[in-house]
């Protein structure tokens, strides 16, 4: 199988190709250049593989939630190509695909805590049970820091993201040591792609217009008076 | 050629296709205004968060309509700027992600030389070089546009746009938002006459306009509570049409073009395009409007510049597709398009 899988939600802009089993993935941390360099990750990555954009069975991207205009730049780019090569949509969550990076060195937590700063005094934030070598997919909330009440399970627990990095206080707060903590870890197109081939093999490729974006924080106006 | 045409500047979703041979083959557009109600003006946030919505299944529509498939076009054009930065940049994305996937270009078009260029979706007569009048939300200015690319800036308003100062009228007749079209439906009941508005800036020479003053004198007519709101309605589109019309006059002497064109979303307005015809008429200077659906903001007129340029032989970008868009882009910044 080939996918192509896209995250943007965060600082760093990166992009995936799954082919037959194998990950390539390119990243660069590069705020608000994200559509500069995007498509021309994509590019690389198929010339480097020497695979015909026509010979891809379909787009996986991070959905978010993270940078508003991040989430959306992945959906409108996974969409546009999809619909050009009449291909499905591999809507990942961007949490589940940062918290994924726990298990990257073989560390086996009960539990991964994924938190990503959303400004505004605000992180968003999943606490994602692991099973065998995947993490599986959470409820996603957006709180104040110190209104976070994971219900960790019994076990090893680990935590990482952004929202540990502008909330130095958390980890600790949440009862964290130091090496369970990794505030530096930003979502990747890797871990997308490789939860979209899971989700791809249960059936939730979706057609490319209903691949939308999820914000979690939806109160961004509030009705008033007229101007 | 068929090229597809993206417009997602601000409110309105616009997605059409239009063939060199046939013209325009298909065109359809989402509204947010209602969205946007609610709220008393447009949130960009809320703007950016439709557009990902609407516009795949708009692009859906439109090659079904049209019985064409993707694969046959030859590129896709899409408003560049300026406008609202998210509301583009969701655009961009898309329209920059579909050119890839079918491997055509995609171009990136002035929202202002889309407008401008809208009456070609109508007559076949129309040619450079003409002057024209772009009146909207956003905008008011005169501008002399000598050939494809080719455009100066002659005039225009130093505050508020024309059609700004009608929603913000509305607002001071209560009509909600965007409150426009509901003042011009009011006037039609006014009487002509009972009140006298100024005509901002006909006393002065020159091809610069001002219509924030417009609003003030609203207000202290509507403060004596001794006029009817259809009157002042009527005493205020009378005032705006006035001034526009005089200008434009002026426009034409200065810039000497023999035809006028008339774009924008208050290039709907029934009074202001009857006082533009007269004036013409009167001129003996032949005037063009788009039709009334391709006044607001559409994407038939971002496909329609996007194939006069490649007709002209624009550059279309050979490296790394990038997904961008601005904000700021003075029109005046447009080169006509050189053959490469």
């Amino acid at each position: 199988m080939r996918l192509i899988a896209i995250e943007t939600a965060s600082e760093q802009c990166s992009a995936a190709l799954y082919l037959d089993g194998t990950i390539y993935a390119l990243r660069e941390r590069a705020a608000r250049r994200h559509g500069e360099l995007i498509l021309g990750q994509i590019e690389q990555l198929l010339e480097a593989a020497g695979v015909d954009r026509s010979s891809l069975d379909g787009i996986a991207v991070g959905r978010g939630p993270g940078a508003f205009t991040g989430v959306r730049l992945g959906l409108g780019v996974a969409q546009g190509i999809a619909f050009a090569l009449d291909r499905p949509v591999v809507p990942v969550s961007t949490l589940q695909a940062l918290a994924q990076q726990a298990l990257r060195g073989g560390a086996r937590p009960t539990a991964v805590l994924a938190g990503l700063d959303a400004r505004m005094g605000e992180v968003y934030w999943a606490l994602c049970p692991v099973q065998g070598d995947r993490v599986l997919p959470a409820s996603e909330q957006v709180d104040a820091p110190a209104d976070l009440r994971p219900q960790w399970p019994d076990g090893g627990r680990f935590a990482l993201g952004s929202a540990f990095a502008a909330y130095p206080d958390l980890a600790p707060a949440l009862g964290l040591e130091a090496s369970q903590v990794d505030a530096h870890a930003l979502p990747d197109a890797h871990d997308v792609a490789l939860l979209a081939v899971d989700a791809w093999e249960r059936g939730e490729a979706v057609a490319p217009e209903e691949a939308q974006p999820v914000y979690v924080r939806d109160d961004v106006a509030r009705p008033g008076p007229a101007r | 050629m068929k090229v597809l045409g993206i417009e997602t500047s601000c409110d309105e979703t616009g997605v059409a296709l239009i063939d060199s041979e046939q013209g325009l083959l298909a065109h359809r557009l989402y509204s947010q205004t209602d969205l946007h109600a609610i709220y008393g003006g447009v949130v960009p946030e809320l703007a950016s968060r439709d557009h990902i919505r609407r516009l795949l299944p708009l692009v859906r529509a439109v090659l079904d309509a049209a019985g064409v498939d993707g694969r046959e076009l030859d590129a896709v054009a899409y408003t560049g700027g300026p406008g609202l930065l998210g509301a583009l940049l969701t655009g961009a994305s898309v329209a920059r992600a579909l050119a890839w996937g079918w491997g055509v270009p995609a171009l990136a078009v002035h929202h202002l030389e889309g407008h401008l260029l809208a009456p070609f979706l109508d007559d076949a007569g129309l040619e450079f070089p003409f002057l024209v009048l772009q009146v909207s939300g956003g905008h008011t200015q005169l501008i002399h546009a000598r050939a494809l690319g080719d455009y100066e800036l002659v005039g225009e308003s130093i505050d508020d746009a024309a059609g700004e100062a009608f929603d913000k009228t509305a607002k001071l007749l209560g009509l909600g938002y965007p409150g426009g079209p509901a003042l011009a439906r009011l006037a039609e009941q006014g009487e002509s006459g009972v009140l006298r508005l100024p005509r901002p800036m006909l006393d002065r020479p020159g091809l610069d306009m001002s219509f924030s003053g417009l609003k003030t004198a609203v207000l202290t007519a509507l403060k004596k509570q001794a006029y009817r709101p259809q009157d002042v309605a009527r005493a205020f589109e009378e005032a705006v049409t006035d001034t526009l019309v005089e200008k434009t006059r002026r426009g034409l002497e200065h810039t000497g073009a023999p035809t006028l064109v008339v774009a924008g979303g208050v290039a709907a307005n029934v009074t202001l395009r009857a006082g533009l015809q007269a004036m013409g008429r009167r001129q003996g200077v032949p005037v063009y409007f788009p039709r009334p659906e391709f006044c607001t903001d559409n994407g038939a007129m971002i496909a329609l510049a996007g194939l006069r340029r490649l007709q002209a032989g624009a550059p279309v970008d050979r490296g790394a597709p990038v997904v961008a868009a601005r904000a700021r882009w003075p029109l005046a910044e447009l080169d006509a398009p050189v053959p490469a």
